[in-house]
């Protein structure tokens, strides 16, 4: 008798910077799944004038010397210049944006209202029957607010992943 | 602009070496014996002078001039649809010299066998779909073995791609975990850049397969080409020095070692000649014995008397125990494989470690070490002996008494036969045959590719041509093939398995077309004896499908390829049939009837600790657990 054993694990938040090249994106999420890693949110967009460079941040999760191969497997990659892991060298924040509709009448409303308000979620869309909120926050914060407006009619959830940055004067 | 009235033609006299009718028809020469002697390639120089500033070339074209300022002297492919004008730039151009193999993955594994035993990059150029996924064993395989290639493939035109057009396949992404790098070419006036820093990636660093996908269109389309080097920004820069504390760290560490071990693998024949040289060096100044991977071998003269033999699964047994009871083990190059560590929960336990490796990824995969040193192998050993100075090393002649107590078990020794040729033997008259010969060595894979590991013996580097991460039967012979082209005046042998030579056995006609003399050496057991053996050490002898069924007659095949066939069927023709295959001026399959059930001895089975090898003779229980029997 044989059983598949698992290990403990850590959550990371990983940055990397690219050359924006096409197929990079897929060198990127291929790695993880050629290699069995796992990737809890990805998000990616050109941070440069001429569009040539990109940095895409990485929440991964997984035991320490997986984590510690991970990084040095992104580096191994040719387009890839640099590669931070934030929970390493932290503290930082780490912000994501989500979109949130619910729809409902009356009380429920009022209170879906009233609950954004709390969170400080921006309502962006708006019909008599129904919200959309915009809300920006560590995703606990965001996990927190949609299971809030789960009981208050929520219709459909969308999130952009997570973004982070080391905290204080220089670049990480 | 026609390619015939360009600027080259003028310098590089065609006439020289091929006959002209021969340029007119874009054949092959005809077949006359030693033609590969005649020079190729590295005439760069001569024409560049004469060469206008720049002008318009096709994308083929590009590529070809890309080529041969590489100083490319082979390329080994096969056409079709997608590769035709690259063909067409390459007719008659006798710069650069075509070896048209039989199957794409002939052409990557002949590339291989090209770089490994030259020490320059193999290029393949294959068409599309098909061709592509054909290639895809031999890039993978020279992923895993760090072999650098450069493979050009040809793609649908632009407009096609996506559509599932004829023999359209996504090579960039079949093949992305499969390369170091790989490119999609869009524009014509990207290639030569892209080419140059495919050649720098292969090449430098920890080397690999760099494919380049090149749509037809591209091919055809023109952009402007000059003589000066191609422009490009240089992202690519690997680390070579190792950090100064590390250096002084690993000194100390060598100096106070009292059971030292240096395991050594293929980054230091890929750190080229002085790497080889310096660990010489290294291993004079330390004393510290030395064993080696499979893919490390010849990196260290096998008659030295500090040579502990190969390690791992099929290592000896003074490696594996020095390697279990060291107190230091210096890494220079390998990077601690499932094949070598055995169980890592019980992988030299007591040693302290020290990685040096161009690769930090390889550095704490599977086992973690006390010291990091990311660096090229032959620079990090020439600063550990710059730093070493006039130190002492620890005296080490209690741990070499060890050392020669397990040497005392003679793990290699195998009992003789009456009836039937041992496989082992075979080895050892080949290589007693061929040594003053310093021949080239390939395999294929299995226990034939093992005996040969365990009874040839290497003292030099590039000699040793083995698939050893991917293990890939069909190797053998277009490696050789390979070697051969690069190595005109080298005794070059395929060490073959029945079962194996079959994989690319189609390989024989690129050998018979270009007068190349490779020797097939075919230890002829009638099994897959590894697969059998495995079977017969964990499945309770149930020879499922094992058994090399229906055979060809080898020695007819020979023939009917034009090659010389000889039979070895008892001992007393062992010598002679050797020999026989030396002096013949061609090629030659060797049919070597051996003892059929063999086994490869010593064995770490799968699982096992270095402390629990099998050795000859030993009994084995036949079956194993789950557990085991899950691991590869
Ligand atoms: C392409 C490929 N398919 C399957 C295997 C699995 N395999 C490893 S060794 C072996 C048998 C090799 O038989 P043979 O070439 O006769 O060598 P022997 O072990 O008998 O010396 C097989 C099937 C492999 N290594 N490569
Ligand atoms: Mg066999």
């Amino acid at each position: 008798m044989m059983h598949i054993k698992h290990e403990a694990e850590e959550r990371h938040v990983l940055t990397v910077t690219v050359d924006n090249e096409a197929g990079i994106l897929a060198k990127i999420a291929g790695l993880f799944t050629a290699r069995g890693y796992n990737i809890d949110s990805l998000t990616v967009a050109d941070i440069t004038e001429n569009h040539s460079v990109s940095r895409i941040t990485i929440v991964t999760h997984g035991p320490p010397s997986q984590i510690d191969q991970i990084h040095a497997q992104l580096e191994r990659l040719v387009p890839v210049h640099k590669v931070v892991d934030l929970t390493e060298v932290g503290p930082y924040v780490q912000r994501e944006l989500a979109l949130v509709k619910v729809a409902g009448v009356g009380e429920k409303r009022v209170e879906a209202l009233r609950i954004a308000d709390v969170f400080r979620a921006k309502p962006v869309d708006t019909t008599t029957g129904s919200f959309i909120f915009e809300l920006t926050g560590a995703p606990d914060k965001i996990d927190t607010f949609v299971t809030l407006m789960r009981e208050l009619g929520l219709v459909e959830v969308g999130r952009t992943g997570i973004v982070a940055m080391i905290r204080g004067a220089e670049e990480a | 602009m026609t390619r015939r009235d360009d600027c080259r033609v003028g310098s590089v006299s065609l006439e020289s070496a091929w006959p002209a009718e021969m340029l007119v028809s874009g054949a092959d020469p005809p077949m006359e014996a030693g033609f590969l002697k005649r020079p190729f390639g590295g005439r760069a120089p001569e024409y560049e002078e004469e060469c206008v500033v720049s002008e318009e070339r096709s994308g083929a074209n590009i590529l070809v001039e890309s080529l041969v300022r590489q100083g490319v002297e082979f390329v080994f492919g096969y056409p079709g649809g997608a590769v035709l004008p690259i063909y067409d730039a390459l007719f008659g151009d006798e710069r650069l010299r075509h070896i048209l193999v039989r199957h794409e993955a002939g052409a990557a594994h002949a590339a291989e066998g090209y770089a490994r035993s030259t020490g320059k990059p193999g290029v393949v150029l294959v068409t599309s779909g098909p061709g592509a996924t054909n290639a895809v064993t031999g890039i993978a395989d020279a992923f895993l073995d760090s072999i650098p290639l450069v493979v050009i493939t040809g793609q649908v035109p632009t407009a096609l791609i996506g559509s599932d057009a004829f023999q359209e396949a996504d090579t960039v992404g079949i093949s992305r975990h499969c390369t170091k790098h790989n490119y999609l070419v869009k524009d014509p006036a990207d290639l030569a850049a892209t080419i140059d820093e495919a050649f720098q990636i292969a090449t430098t660093g920890r080397p690999g397969p760099v494919l380049i996908d090149i749509p037809k269109d591209v091919q055809i389309a023109t952009a402007p080409w000059t003589d000066a080097p191609a422009q490009r920004r240089n992202r690519y820069s690997p680390p070579t020095l190792g950090g100064a504390d590390e250096i002084a760290q690993a000194i100390d560490m060598i100096a106070s070692a009292k059971a030292p071990v240096l395991y050594t693998g293929g980054g230091i024949i890929n750190s080229g000649l002085r790497a080889t040289q310096l660990l010489r060096e290294l291993q004079e100044k330390t004393g510290a014995p030395v064993t080696s991977t499979l893919m490390g071998l010849g990196a260290f003269p096998a008659d030295h008397a500090d040579w502990l033999g190969m390690l791992g699964m099929h290592g000896t047994y003074e490696a594996n125990l020095a390697m279990n009871q060291a107190d230091l083990i210096v890494c220079l190059g390998a990077r601690f494989d499932d094949r070598v560590t055995g169980r890592l929960d019980a992988f030299a336990p007591n040693s302290k470690k020290i990685h040096v490796d161009i690769d930090r990824s390889s550095i704490n995969k599977t086992v973690q070490v006390d010291l990091p040193i990311v660096g090229d192998c032959a620079s990090v050993i020439e600063q550990i002996l710059e730093g070493w100075g006039s130190r002492k090393p620890q005296d080490l002649s209690a741990w070499k008494a060890r050392i020669d107590g397990w040497r005392e078990k003679k793990s290699l020794s195998f009992p003789l036969s009456k009836e039937a040729i041992m496989p082992q033997l075979a080895i050892q008259r080949l290589f007693e045959l061929t040594r003053d010969k310093d021949p080239v060595i390939s395999t294929e894979v299995g226990q034939h590719q093992m005996w040969a590991a365990q009874h040839f013996h290497f003292f030099g580097p590039n000699k040793w041509l083995t698939s050893g991460g991917l293990g890939t039967m069909g190797y053998g012979l277009p490696a050789a093939i390979g070697a051969q082209c690069g190595n005109p005046d080298s005794l070059v042998i395929d060490i073959a398995g029945d079962a194996s030579i079959q994989m690319n056995i189609q390989e024989m006609g690129t050998a018979t077309q270009y007068r190349l003399p490779v020797k097939v050496f075919i230890l002829n057991n009638e099994w897959m004896g590894m697969v059998r053996q495995w079977q017969e050490l964990t499945y309770e002898s149930r020879y499922s499908n094992s058994y090399s069924d229906s055979l060809p007659d080898f020695v007819k095949l020979a023939e009917a390829y034009g090659w010389k066939g000889i039979r070895i069927e008892n001992e007393s023709q062992l010598d002679a049939g050797i020999k026989a295959m030396i002096e013949h001026d061609g090629p030659v399959i060797v049919d070597c009837l051996v003892a059929k059930e063999s086994n490869c001895f010593p064995m770490i089975p799968s699982g096992a600790s270095h402390t629990e090898m099998i050795l000859y003779g030993d009994t084995v229980a036949g079956t194993m657990d789950d557990e085991a029997k899950a691991l590869v």
